[in-house]
């Protein structure tokens, strides 16, 4: 098992796999995303408190998870490639830092315009979910300066998964903020302990949404994690054998 | 017309709605647009580099 995963961490059979499997995570994901968004506008029914605008559920909920989720995906990678000293995990967290801004920035976004008519102002500041959801942006800007400030990749490496692991207490502030403080925001909806409160019209969208934004994720941080592995191995026989087939028929 | 209305709130969910396709046409072109560079400019260095020896 252990060599299986020797050679799955091995940057050329990774090069390999990932663009095998990219086609079909992006795939997946753009079949679940229009089913989640056709049935989150059009067949689900309106919310007997919030009305249609409710519906902006259907792309902030899995924007905002997935920024959570990038950020753990990028601190963890940044821990095991700072001790294991693994090449790919340091690929992988400097993959999924642009990505999760973006999910961050969406989640932002997409919040305030549904928080403007539902609590009727666009931003409430020092409120604890929103304050904690946009540090997490400036922890992803912060991780991409610092990474881009520095020349040598080792040590950009190093700097940046020392600034991703402090940053990742912030996640489950994120997280538990609606239940530690007082906010604005509403509670879970799905992950509680007495199962999900709300009816399956509405749920089947949303997990369509859910599903679907985290495979379009998978496919595009598999795409960055090739982009990274490519120029970390610049150097490897197996790079200029990829882009320099034998020559004349290149 | 009545269901593109979404009631009072069509400005907020079809904005919404547009803002993430948006974000997730550009996340894909970043990503696609970044390959193709880095392929495009390790070609060039190898290229230069075979042409030395």
């Amino acid at each position: 098992m252990w060599t299986y995963f020797h050679k799955l961490a091995s940057p050329p059979h990774f090069y390999a796999l990932s663009a095998k499997l990219i086609p079909w995570l992006a795939a997946l994901g753009v079949i679940l995303v229009a089913y989640g968004t056709f049935a989150g506008l059009f067949l689900a029914p309106p919310d007997y408190q919030q009305g249609d605008a409710f519906r902006i559920i259907y792309v902030h909920v899995p924007a905002a998870y997935l920024s959570m989720m990038a950020y753990m995906i990028m601190a963890v990678s940044a821990g095991i490639g700072l001790i294991w000293r693994m090449k790919l995990a340091h690929a992988v967290a400097a993959g999924a830092a642009p990505l999760g801004a973006w999910f961050t920035f969406l989640a932002l976004i997409t919040g305030s315009i549904w928080g403007r008519p539902m609590w009727g102002t666009w931003w409430e500041w020092g409120d604890p979910r929103l304050t904690s959801e946009l540090i997490m942006l400036f922890l992803y800007f912060g991780y991409m300066a610092l990474r881009s400030a520095i020349d040598d990749t080792a040590r950009a490496d190093r700097a940046s998964a020392v600034l991703a692991l402090v940053g990742a207490v912030n996640v489950p502030i994120i997280h538990f903020s609606v239940e530690w403080w007082s906010s604005l925001h509403q509670g879970a909806t799905l992950v509680r302990a007495d199962g999900p409160a709300i009816q399956s019209a509405m749920l089947y969208p949303l997990l369509a949404m859910i599903f679907g934004f985290t495979f379009l994720f998978g496919a595009l941080l598999l795409q960055r994690v090739r982009t990274e592995v490519l120029y970390r191995e610049r150097r490897a026989r197996w790079v200029r054998s990829l882009l320099l087939p034998a020559e004349g028929s290149a | 017309m009545d269901i593109m209305a979404m009631g009072e709130y069509g400005a907020y969910v079809w904005s919404s709605f547009t803002l993430t396709l948006i974000v997730l046409i550009v996340c894909t072109l970043q990503a696609k647009h970044r390959h193709e560079k880095t392929v495009k400019n390790l070609r060039t260095r190898l290229r230069a580099m075979e042409s030395e020896e």
